[in-house]
């Protein structure tokens, strides 16, 4: 076996020099009845070659975003990664390490922990991030926990334009955590108003911008109704581009921030790893979720890195720890600092801008079908049409002449038929005009 | 081929003064040859450079809403190789399994196969989107619901769930499945998990998530749980216990057919945290012993890189009595093959609902799945064994110099305490820190808590036996050092780091958490 | 200093006037080392004897201090925030960490008196 760098001689040698003879004495402690006398019911070992035979058999079977017109978002974005990415976070200093908890061995990993800290607090327009978790939809359940401690109140008000992943994720920490969670319906196209369930009992609001179906709306009031009632303001991010066009939670009087990071230089991957960006304020930071890096001296006075604040954590505080999180998403969140280091400013306010351009093109045209109606007034990379019929009939049949034309958001809201002609659709830097012709006549076709 | 560490084995010994061991530090640069200093990419960029050449935007008319980011975001303008270098820079003061054994007990750190990367790679898993029509990722589907068939197979168990990010996902799926379970069954009051002393912070961390009152459960003579004084604390207010087995004393809990027993006869769950599953895999089934909910580690067990942190992957193995509660969304065996079912509906009625966005760790999954067929069952069998096998070797190996906490064989990971060390003047963490300065990263220290300064070692079966003497003695050395008085060797390490000891206390009582520009403004007003 | 008194969770507590101080003793803070942070109570907040009344925290643990004695919370020691070193520096005196209104001052008749203490830890070592 190409792992296993024992021998049988060295095993022998092994066993002798431990005073047993067989590997089963070692294994004696297992009760008599729960060992397995041979190998269980699955194939033998394999060699390089049939393993990359049988399983890129089953990855040629799936029909990749790249190989044909693409314009899936919904919480998860295709674009562009520079080589320069996915060339770094395969070294194995970085692939291979493990969380930084000896801080003289891994301070490679703590300084990007810090910059990729400092990425998301610039970005988020908040003063402090964490060294990520999960993904977004985890982050927002850790978010209005949070809030939760931080007003010792047990109630969310969740709006209707947040991803239904995270508000399913959120109602079901709730059931178990011990909070309630009021979401409002989901409302494409039209608006909301969340103030009015917010009460004595209620520790956030938490929004989505863009919303789910792509919707940008300015939630500045909303923060001062929060705060007036002594709830906090959570805004989710799902496009984090977005933030490189659009004005950032924390100029809108948010009080944490939960995004998926994924559009930085993390691949579609079916939906994980993914990677959850968490931000907040300084004077929140003890009660935050996840891992810190921080910045101090060490012995002979030069400026290095640890990780800090460990006492909110599980491995420290156990039952009272913020979180049970431990694993977080450490390579996801390098693939994104290095992203955004090649981006610069520069460059992500040109891809944001240029996603802007792609989905206002795409909209401007679709707009054109008849019975076909972009429900935005405004929107980033990703928008909300209404069909004349089923969206999820459309997209199989656009899916059929090899066009990923969106999410139906029945497949998201099965039980909302008001919903059934919904579909959404994303354009990234990645769209070409060409991917648009293509979906332009599909579409028609389909329709007609 | 001779085996580098073996060669190196043999300049292990410098029996210099320990006034001698301080070589000069100080250069020019701050630089150490290949140990370059870098700053942080926010004190090397300026505005307008950047590393990617984008196309032009065309003209068009924001549809915003009015609400145009105004005002620089402060990220700064790298061109490629200024980043590539800097990175390559960082990975630079990185330890890792790559380059090195990597014994941290309870983590375990094997290699990491570069197949795996590659696989995950594939367009048809890396660039295939979750919402996508299920009609074009049949192959994705038959991936996972292969992995998953790997899992049941190796657990026993007839259910998995896969959607958990990592380990500590995978306890709230767990115990949250226990506690619909115990629900559907009426029995809303009990209120208490049984957690042993020995357990890992998460455990404890779950339970209290999940509303139960975390109660300890003490461990015997031998390093496993006390089963009387598990019994003395199971009654009808007992919703689980959460065991880890093998335990993190790298024990084998030699009575856990009595403990399942105990459990199930007080009505509750048997939690097995799966961090060591890869002790066991192959050769015991987890079914087996009675146990009725366990979570992988795909990135222990199953090689997935730890990556600096993450991500990893937290598969959740179910008995049939909580199988009903998985949360969603469920791949099942439809009329028409695999379907992936999202919602709640006919029986999934009963789902705990979803825990995370999409559909799981993917990426995870394909790496997992590499790494499951090349080994094949006979091959997982030998992991299990040649785990064992290492970690005995050290012990026997060590046992002399060091001070084995328990006796008699160990698992996968063999646990030390800090005896030896008494009246040295020296701790478990001086110890460690030697121990980076002869190139090692130190093993798991002071967990678990049930004995003093606990020095837990895990080799994992990617050691050869070469690479083991070579650490063994190295050991063995420092220990000598330790009983001869060397002591200024141990409080002075690290030495030959990138940096030395960091003063963590400084870091918590003022926390820096990112960096911040030099105020302009004072600097506009001088 | 006679007046103080001592818990068997290393809390000790003075009368000052009508109020009680309360802090941790010097074994506590030697056993936590460096303090980084401590989580006090708001003011008028009501503690109980036994009961969790704040926490102190170095890097590696976080501990809970027990209110010695149940009372109403007068004042707080504010410079603890900025300066948490203090705790290590003077824990019987200006480290301390709480004022307290007693409920019943007879509750200090149950602690221990230096004495006492001090063969309590002799014990405990």
């Amino acid at each position: 076996m190409r792992y296993l760098p024992l021998t049988d001689p060295d095993r022998r040698e092994m066993l002798a020099a431990i005073g047993v003879d067989s590997i089963d004495a070692l294994f004696a402690d297992v009760p008599r009845a729960a060992r397995l006398d041979g190998p269980v019911d699955l194939p033998r070992a394999m060699g390089e070659i049939e393993v990359e035979r049988a399983i890129s058999g089953m990855a040629s079977r799936n029909v990749a975003a790249g190989s044909v017109p693409f314009f899936i978002g919904g919480g998860a974005y295709r674009h562009h990664i520079p080589a320069a990415v996915d060339h770094l976070i395969q070294r194995g200093e970085f692939l291979t390490s493990y969380t930084p908890y000896q801080p003289e061995l891994a301070q490679g990993t703590l300084q990007y922990l810090f910059e990729f800290q400092t990425q998301v607090a610039l970005l988020t327009g908040m003063e402090v991030a964490n060294a990520s978790l999960y993904d977004g939809a985890t982050a927002c359940a850790e978010a209005v926990m949070m809030a939760n401690r931080v007003t010792r109140r047990r109630k969310a008000v969740l709006s209707g334009a947040v991803h239904p992943h995270y508000r399913e994720v959120c109602e079901t920490y709730a059931r178990f955590v011990g909070f309630e969670v009021a979401a409002l319906d989901p409302a494409p196209g039209g608006d909301e108003d969340p103030t009015g369930l917010v009460g004595r009992d209620t520790s956030c609001v938490v929004v989505q911008n863009p919303g789910f179906f792509g919707e940008i709306r300015d939630y500045s009031h909303l923060a001062r109704h929060c705060h007036a009632a002594g709830a906090l303001l959570v805004v989710v991010v799902t496009e984090v581009l977005s933030l490189g066009a659009i004005v950032p939670p924390g100029e809108m009087g948010a009080d944490i921030v939960a995004a998926e990071g994924q559009s930085l230089g993390n691949a579609l991957n079916f939906g994980g790893p993914h990677l959850g960006l968490f931000a907040s304020r300084d004077k929140f930071v003890r009660q935050m979720p996840g891992r810190l890096a921080g910045q101090t001296v060490d012995a002979d006075g030069r400026r290095g890195w640890v990780l800090t604040l460990s006492t909110r954590e599980q491995h420290i505080r156990r039952e009272k720890a913020t979180s049970n999180i431990c694993t977080n998403s450490g390579l996801c969140a390098l693939a994104f600092t290095i992203h955004l280091a090649l981006l610069g400013e520069t460059g992500l306010t040109r891809l944001a801008r240029l996603n802007h351009a792609a989905a206002i093109a795409l909209a401007e045209r679709l707009e054109r079908i008849p019975d076909v109606r972009v429900l935005n007034q405004a929107f980033f990379n990703e928008f909300a049409l209404r069909l004349p019929r089923p969206a999820a009939a459309v997209v199989d049949a656009l899916a059929e002449r090899g066009v990923l034309a969106g999410i139906p958001v029945s497949r998201l809201y099965p039980s909302w038929t008001e919903l059934a002609g919904i579909l959404l659709v994303a354009a990234t830097e990645m769209t070409t005009t060409e991917d648009m012709d293509r979906f332009d006549r599909a579409l028609r076709e389909a329709l007609s | 081929m001779s085996d580098w560490s073996r060669a190196t084995g043999a300049r292990l010994i410098g029996d210099r003064a320990p006034g001698e061991l301080a070589a000069p530090r100080e250069t020019i640069t701050g630089n150490r040859g290949l140990q370059i200093e870098e700053n942080l990419i926010f004190e090397q960029g300026s505005l307008g450079r950047c590393g990617i050449d984008l196309a032009d935007p065309p003209l068009f008319r924001a549809r915003l809403g009015g609400l145009e980011r105004q005002g620089p975001i402060g990220l700064p303008g790298l061109s490629e190789p200024q980043v590539v270098r800097h990175f390559t820079r960082l990975s630079q003061k990185n330890y890792a399994i790559d380059s090195g054994l990597y014994p941290l007990g309870s983590c375990t750190m094997k290699h990491n196969p570069r197949l795996n990367e590659k696989l995950a790679r594939l367009p048809g898993f890396a660039d295939i989107h979750p919402l996508q029509p299920v009609s074009t990722v049949p192959g994705a589907l038959v991936l996972i619901d292969t992995l998953a068939h790997w899992l049941k197979t190796l657990t026993g168990m007839p259910a998995i769930a896969l959607s958990p990010g990592a380990g500590a996902h995978g306890e709230l799926c767990g115990i949250m499945s226990i506690r619909a379970a115990l629900e559907a069954r009426g029995e809303r009051r009990r209120s208490r998990v049984l957690v042993p002393e020995s357990a890992h912070g998460t455990n404890p961390a779950t339970a209290a998530a999940c509303g139960y009152n975390v109660d300890s459960v003490s461990g015997n003579l031998q390093g496993r749980v006390d089963i009387e004084a598990l019994r003395a604390k199971l009654d009808t207010d007992v919703a689980a216990l959460m065991l880890t087995n093998p335990n993190t004393c790298g024990l084998f809990e030699n009575e856990i057919l009595e403990i399942a027993a105990a459990v199930h006869a007080a009505g509750a769950f048997f939690y097995c945290d799966g961090a060591n599953f890869n002790a066991i895999v192959g050769r015991v089934r987890p079914a087996d012993l009675g146990i009725d909910c366990m979570h992988l580690n795909l990135h222990k067990t199953f090689s997935t890189p730890h990556g600096g942190g993450g991500p990893g992957s937290g598969p959740v193995a179910l008995a049939a009595s909580l199988a009903p509660y998985a949360p969603l969304p469920w791949l099942v065996h439809g009329a028409h093959g695999l379907e992936l079912v999202e919602h709640k509906k006919g029986k999934t009625q009963q789902a705990i609902g979803r825990l995370k966005g999409f559909h799981g760790q993917m990426g995870m999954f394909v790496r997992a799945l590499a790494y499951m067929m090349s080994h094949g069952a006979d091959g997982l069998r030998q992991v299990a064994e040649d785990a064992v096998l290492n970690a005995n070797y050290l012990r026997v190996r060590l046992k002399s110099d060091l001070s084995l906490s328990f006796p008699g064989p160990c698992m996968h990971e063999v646990l030390f305490d800090d005896c030896f060390l008494r009246e040295t003047g020296i701790t478990t963490l001086d110890f460690a820190k030697a121990l980076i300065d002869e190139g090692y990263h130190p093993m798991t220290m002071y967990f678990p808590l049930v004995v003093h300064g606990a020095l837990l070692i895990e080799p994992t079966e990617t050691e050869s036996k070469a690479s083991l003497d070579h650490f063994a003695d190295v050991l063995k050395a420092l220990a000598s050092k330790a009983r001869l008085g060397d002591t200024a060797r141990f409080h002075a390490a690290p030495r030959w780091t990138p940096r030395r000891r960091l003063d963590e206390t400084a870091a918590a009582r003022k926390p820096v958490l990112r960096w911040h520009p030099e105020p302009i403004e004072q600097q506009a007003e001088q | 200093m006679s007046t103080f008194r001592f818990t068997r969770d290393h809390e000790w507590v003075r009368l000052d006037g009508d109020l009680a101080i309360v802090g941790i003793t010097d074994y506590a803070q030697s056993q936590l080392g460096d303090v980084v942070y401590v989580e006090l109570p708001e003011i008028g907040h009501r503690v109980e004897k036994g009961k969790e009344a704040a926490v102190v925290e170095s890097v590696k643990a976080a501990s809970e201090v027990y209110a010695p004695v149940s009372g109403k919370v007068a004042e707080i020691n504010e410079m603890l925030a900025a300066d948490p070193a203090t705790i290590n520096a003077d824990p019987m005196g200006d480290g301390w960490f709480i004022k307290l209104r007693l409920d019943d001052p007879k509750e200090l008749d149950s602690l221990m008196n230096e004495e006492d203490y001090k063969r309590f830890i002799e014990e405990q070592s």
